[in-house]
């Protein structure tokens, strides 16, 4: 379970002076329910998920992620959580089983539960063709396979992607999309974010749409429909975003 | 500190780095080429050089002397010289290296000899030219002794002893032994400048691969994401590229001294050789003494390489901001090669510079217990702060995602 806590990210900028990425965002996700963050590029979505990932510290605020507080015990997070973006890219020079076990033991996993963990996964994905070959020898659907594995291979019960089918073909987003709810399926708590409507409207059970750092609306999609009297999410979107988006561009 | 994860990040970083080429380079053929290059090769080159244009016989022209003959038949008996006739663009033949030396012999000079009246034999040569110089010191050597042999005749012919104008003779004698004198302080000087900029560029490209390449090629938010502490993620990163320094300056080592032992073998007469003629070599002491204080020095590198590359977006932002480094690294190592910069109290507290001062005495067999504590300790010291701020600098976010 992820709940989040009016969680806030200031950055200073030497222009722009003091940027609140993220501004007092509260939400909660539930095991066996897939949470879409929503919002246009810069809005806030990235950092969020950072802050939950423990890659970045919140300025206020917090978030408890199974039971453990991001920033009390950011180690223990990470240990349960599996975090993808098409910005975690692969070590070139590993090949793709090694990428798998250097992040199974740093998750911990002694040798005998990583190999077992290993061939499972490899299996389940289809990877055994090319356990072997180097990261940077790999078609861009095969790193993508070597990336899921890689978040899966502590088998962690909290799931973040940001952004995970960004500027991929159609064939590996298809394939990304197909994990994110098998993932669900599995009973894990998952959390992405996303600017694409159609994988919102297929995936979320909860949706949350945010910009300017600050969660505007969240809901199931009917409750959405009822709250904004639009039937198209794109519609909804607009609806919500428009006014801030034009404040945040007069400024 | 969790020793299981920093095994295992070195373990990997150990890895990768033993599958780029790049740092292959660096740590094996860069030391393991370079040494036998300075050694033999050059070694071979310089004095295959040097005797050659001993052997070959200068032609040598003649301006003037036609009113001498005794001296102009002096010159033709030298050994080793022709004398060729005088082309009257004789300067230009020098300066296009055709005739490396011209003597002028002024008009009536074996009359002016008989007398006693002031002149003046100018010997034109090509300065810094090595033909030139040779056949310069052929003919300066024949017109000293001519000169001596003059002297010697007006002295006896006015029966006054020759004590008269040199009433004791000057002697130098060096009492240093041979192997810690002469050549040897410039070489050891020499081969310290090489280990400390060997132990530096071994450890740059690792450095910068895995701080500011990761970010580059977006590993490190992959990394960020797992259980891993900081502090252990940059120690982890840290020993492998302290191992790749110190392979480098220990390979520089080791290629140091079975290079010159295979020089000495073959006689080539290297360039370490010093004026006295005798031979250097390294023994398995001095190299060791040499590599135990690279240790340090490797572990204040591969801290501040980190600290600084893990500040760059990018490898080649890294590159830029590690170029000045290299300029402060060359120029103390540099500095201890110059002549009379010697140990003292207070240079043995100058990072770089005494450790390059303390191994030019360590190839040459002078240890300084006390200098060799003081520089072990203080680059101890500046390891440490270096070290504490390259984990401090992963710490921080504005750092890891500048944009």
């Amino acid at each position: 379970m992820i709940e989040a806590r009016s969680l806030s990210k200031r950055f200073q900028d030497k222009k722009r002076g003091e940027i609140r990425a993220v501004d007092n965002v509260s939400f909660t996700c539930h095991p066996g329910k897939i949470y879409g963050l929503l919002g246009a590029n810069g809005a806030g979505k990235t950092t969020t998920l950072r802050m939950l990932a423990t890659i970045l510290e919140p300025t206020d605020g917090t978030a408890i992620i199974n039971g453990h507080d991001i920033v009390e015990q950011p180690e223990k997070v990470r240990s349960c959580v599996g975090f993808l973006s098409t910005a975690t890219a692969l070590y070139p020079r590993l090949t793709s089983q090694e990428m798998v076990e250097y992040f199974g033991r740093l998750n911990g996993l002694d040798e005998p539960t990583l190999k077992k963990r290993i061939d499972e996964i490899f299996n389940r994905l289809d990877m055994n063709e090319f356990r072997d070959r180097r990261c940077d020898k790999l078609s861009t659907g095969q790193k993508q396979k070597t990336s899921i594995a890689r978040t899966l291979v502590h088998d962690p019960p909290v799931m973040i992607f940001d952004e995970p089918t960004n500027a991929l073909d159609i064939m590996t987003a298809r394939s990304i999309v197909d994990f994110i709810r098998e993932c669900r399926d599995r009973g894990k708590t998952v959390i992405f974010s996303t600017h694409i409507m159609s994988e919102v409207e297929k995936l979320c059970d909860t949706i949350g749409i945010i910009q300017s750092g600050k969660l505007l609306t969240e809901g199931t999609l009917a409750q959405l429909r009822d709250k904004h009297g639009e039937h198209d999410l794109e519609e909804i979107f607009v609806k919500v975003v428009a006014p801030h988006y034009v404040a945040e561009e007069a400024r | 500190m969790s020793a299981r994860n920093i095994g295992i990040v070195y373990r990997k970083e150990l890895t990768e780095a033993l599958r780029d080429r790049r740092t292959l380079i660096t740590m094996f053929v860069v030391p393991l080429v370079l040494f036998p290059l300075l050694s033999v090769g050059f070694g071979a080159v310089i004095t295959a050089v040097i005797g050659k244009a001993k052997e070959e016989s200068p032609k040598i022209m003649i301006k003037g002397g036609e009113d001498s003959p005794a001296v102009v038949a002096g010159l033709k008996k030298v050994e080793k010289i022709q004398i060729v006739p005088l082309d009257p663009d004789w300067k230009n033949k020098i300066i296009n290296k055709e005739v490396p030396v011209v003597i002028e012999i002024p008009a009536g000079f074996e009359q002016n000899l008989a007398d006693q009246k002031e002149q003046t034999v100018t010997i034109d040569d090509y300065e810094g030219d090595l033909k030139s110089e040779i056949a310069k010191d052929k003919i300066e050597k024949y017109f000293h002794d001519y000169r001596d042999t003059v002297v010697k005749e007006r002295l006896a012919a006015r029966s006054i002893p020759a004590t008269v104008l040199k009433p004791f003779e000057l002697k130098q004698q060096n009492v240093a032994p041979p192997e810690k004198s002469g050549g040897a302080l410039f070489f050891g000087g020499f081969i310290a400048y090489i280990v400390v900029f060997l132990c530096l560029n071994g450890g740059m490209h690792p450095a910068m691969d895995l701080t500011a390449g990761e970010k580059e090629r977006g590993t490190m938010e992959t990394i960020l994401s797992s259980p891993i502490s900081r502090a252990h993620l940059v120690f982890g990163k840290f020993l492998l590229v302290l191992s790749t320094a110190l392979a480098t300056a220990g390979l520089s080592v080791i290629s140091m001294g079975v290079s010159f032992a295979i020089a000495n073998a073959l006689h080539t007469k290297p360039i370490q050789e010093g004026d006295s003629g005798m031979t250097f070599h390294i023994g398995f002491g001095a190299a060791l003494s040499v590599f135990i204080m690279a240790i340090p020095l490797a572990v204040l590198f591969a801290a501040v390489l980190i600290t600084i590359s893990s500040f760059a977006k990018s490898y080649k932002e890294a590159q830029s901001y590690i170029m000045p480094l290299l300029f402060l690294v060359i120029i103390p190592a540099i500095a201890a090669m110059i002549p009379g910069v010697e140990l003292s109290a207070k240079l043995a507290l100058v990072p770089i510079l005494n450790v390059s001062l303390l191994c030019k005495e360590l190839v040459i067999g002078t240890y300084h217990w006390n200098y060799i504590a003081i520089i072990f300790a203080s680059t101890c010291v500046y390891a440490a702060v270096a070290l504490f701020l390259a984990i401090k600098m992963f710490q921080r976010e504005s750092v890891l995602f500048r944009s």
